[in-house]
């Protein structure tokens, strides 16, 4: 894991003292509301619905054992015992003090962590493939060139004041893990036929009330070059990007109103300019990060242990944990644990104290005392011998984070909404609720098998409706909560954008309206199909009628 | 207003001439591009010195063959919270290499003193109760920067480099 030097503690040490005098300033009356908004907002304090929120940054989702210890300690302290994982690998509390927000800094500075950059228009926290550094399939660690990126961005003295926020995301395989086409830069590490390093930049993908899959802006960058040719980026969107609508200001309207063939021409213009700058990687640099990143003292195992295959033919349950949670990695004898945080009508993302501390020690215990969040608001343990993950799932199990249901309908993606924030117009959190009861019984979520749900209380789309097999966007009719359906959305390699289905569906119907998809694609499914492969041959009639069809019988 | 050249309160010399002002203020004139644009010969035929204010919607590319005329270029915070400036600065610098003062105009906030240098503007027109102290106290709010920008300071980055080999 990246470990601070002075220089990394020195800069979040120094912006916890300016944000303690922006704060003192603003409790003193010298600052505005509107004066202190941006200030606060770079610094990831929203005012929300009922309070302050603070969400704090987990750089490419990786954290320790230790730092997940601190983030119990602040929700306990400052909080009401709990925090919140969201779908950017950041960590959100809902209930700071103003007043306390510069201690909780603090706090976080002692464990290597800030609030910086993660909200206003700036280049928000940089998010990367949650099984970065464990997983076989890829060409590369994302998470060094993910801290290359999100060292240059912090406190960019250019970017901090951009048409809208940024959002970088990176990965390093063929299978996107991270959504990166729908980030305003995908970073994608490639080889070349050579065997060189590089990326492929992919530009203007968002979600919001305008979604769009990114484009390639080059199909292969030399990675020494990454710095200049995003700032190029970033200089070309700083000056032309769009700031006469907040909702038009996102560089993917950009590279829609001037194409993706202009937009490359200006920025190779401005990055031929700067391409051979400071800016350009030193080799022993990367290999000073890459340093930073060196695989963990694994111990010489196999694969197939006697005792775990024994564990799972013995328990089912645990069996089934393994079938949906537990992915292969890298190194023998070792796996990759996913910690649903989707319990049985839980709220998606939400962890307790009690929990935070729990997951840490098992962290230590069992995984090398690392940790990462995921963007599907789960957590990982990266590093799990194949021998502890009985142990382990038996631990989990007994603090209720032992649900077996990665990637089923009830590992549902969802946005706070009107339970928490002020822009919903719609709650989401009781929906995904009501769908997690409906469909508790594991074997059926077994059976219907890998589905993405997807829910946002309004049209920015926090919650990835978009992008769901199934998407669920709460609107407001009249003061009523009403739920539009999309299908055959995905955020993965096969980037698609869902298609809305039809008129929306009234609160208490749409959980029944969601069970009447399901059921239509188990009548229409062929071997071996997933919701999205059968949507995809069929396409969305079927479905349609079904779910009018059922809304006219009803009424009838 | 006040103006800070290079971290010192100093008089300022210039004087803006607005555009719905038909006669100019004594002396040394900084005028906006329409006014450049329409005015050109008159403005020559002074013989006093010249700056030019870019609004944050105009670049330094439009009239970069002019640049050798100005010693002062002003570019505007409309709000502070639009950035435009910073890259149109960090361009005439870069791209133009205009050696000129580069003076901030409009909403200019203590906070953003630190980005300004980093930038290239050398010069910044801040409200009348700024003082020297708190334009140092605002430079030295970040003491190493974590990436390259036209101010020279060593960033982490090369330090670390620097360490590694030495």
């Amino acid at each position: 894991m990246y470990t601070y030097d002075e220089f990394d503690h020195a800069l979040v040490r120094e912006r916890t003292e300016q944000f303690r005098d922006q704060v003192k300033r603003r409790l003193s009356g010298e600052l505005t509301e509107d004066a202190f908004k941006p200030l606060r907002l770079m610094n990831g304090l929203y005012l929300q619905l009922h309070a302050y929120m603070l969400r704090v940054a987990i750089p490419y989702g990786t954290f320790s054992s230790n730092q997940l210890r601190q983030l119990a300690m602040i929700a306990r302290k400052y909080d009401r015992g709990y925090g919140h994982f969201t779908t950017r690998q950041n960590i959100q509390f809902n209930w700071p003090k103003l007043s306390d927000v510069p201690d909780i800094l603090d706090d976080l500075a002692a464990v290597e962590m800030h609030a910086i950059q993660t909200s206003g228009n700036c280049i928000r926290n940089v998010t990367a493939d949650q099984f970065a550094g464990v997983i076989a399939d890829e060409v590369d660690d994302s998470r060094v060139w993910a801290e290359i990126v999100r060292q240059w961005s912090t406190f960019h003295p250019e970017f901090a004041y951009l048409p809208r926020k940024f959002k970088f995301a990176f990965s390093a395989s063929e299978h996107d893990r991270a959504a990166v086409r729908f980030h305003d830069i995908g970073v994608i590490a490639k080889r070349n036929t050579e065997g060189d390093l590089g990326f492929q930049i992919m530009v203007g993908g968002g979600l919001g009330r305008t979604p769009m899959i990114a484009k390639t802006i080059r199909r292969f960058l030399p990675a020494q070059h990454l710095l200049s040719y995003i700032e190029a980026i970033l200089r070309v969107y700083n000056l032309i990007g769009r700031r006469d609508n907040k909702y038009k200001a996102r560089i993917k309207i950009l590279v829609h109103e001037l194409g993706i063939d202009e937009l490359s021409g200006l920025v190779e213009a401005e990055w031929e300019r700067i391409r051979e700058s400071d800016l350009k990687l030193p080799d022993s640099e990367i290999q000073r990060i890459r340093d930073q990143f060196a695989a963990p003292e694994y111990e010489d195992l196999n694969d197939d242990d006697p005792a775990f295959a024994a564990h799972r033919f013995e328990d089912r349950d645990f069996a089934r944990w393994v079938s949906t949670n537990v992915a292969p990695h890298r190194q023998a004898g070792y796996a990759i644990a996913t910690i649903s945080l989707k319990p049985e009508g839980g709220v998606p993302g939400d962890v307790t104290a009690d929990q935070m501390d729990v997951l840490a020690g098992l962290g230590d215990q069992y995984s090398l005392g690392e940790l990462r969040a995921t963007h599907e608001q789960n957590i990982v343990l990266p590093n799990v011998k194949q021998t502890d993950l009985y142990d382990l799932w038996l631990a989990l199990k007994a603090e209720n984070l032992g649900t077996a249901n990665l990637g089923l309908v009830s590992d549902i993606i969802v946005c706070p909404g009107m339970d928490y924030c002020g822009l919903a117009t719609a709650r989401s959190i009781p929906v995904a609720q009501r769908v997690s009861r409906r469909f508790a019984d594991l074997d059926r979520q077994l059976d219907i098998g890998e589905m993405k749900l997807k829910i946002s209380g309004c049209i920015n789309a926090c919650g990835h409706h978009h992008i769901g097999h199934i998407g669920i966007l709460g609107v407001d009719r009249k003061g009523e909560e009403f739920y539009q359906i999309t299908l055959g959305g995905s955020a993965g390699e096969d980037a698609t954008v869902g298609s809305i289905i039809g008129p929306a569906l009234p609160s208490d119907e749409v959980v029944d309206g969601f069970e009447t998809l399901i059921g239509t694609y188990l009548d229409l499914r062929e071997e071996g199909e997933r919701f999205l492969d059968t949507y995809r041959r069929v396409g969305l009639a079927p479905f349609k009628a079904a779910l009018y069809q059922e809304k006219l019988h009803v009424a009838a | 207003m006040s103006l800070l050249k290079s971290g010192k309160l100093v008089d300022d010399p210039w004087t803006h001439w607005p555009d719905d002002q038909a006669e100019p203020p004594e002396g040394p004139v900084i005028v906006t591009l329409k006014r450049w644009r329409e005015e050109k010969p008159r403005l020559l035929a002074r013989g006093t010195p010249l700056g030019l204010k870019l609004s944050s919607e105009q670049t330094p590319g439009e009239i970069h063959e002019d640049l050798h005329h100005f010693d002062v270029i002003a570019l505007e915070f409309p709000v502070f919270t639009d950035g435009r400036s910073y890259s149109n600065a960090r361009r005439l610098r870069q791209r133009y290499g205009y050696e000129g003062e580069v003076r901030a105009v409009g909403e200019v906030l203590r906070d953003q003193y630190l980005a300004f240098a980093r930038c290239g503007f050398d010069a910044l027109e801040v409200s009348d109760d700024e003082t020297e102290k708190g334009y140092q106290a605002a430079m030295s709010a970040i003491s190493t920067p974590f990436q390259p920008a036209l101010d020279q300071a060593p960033t982490a980055m090369s330090l670390r480099q620097r360490r590694m080999q030495g």
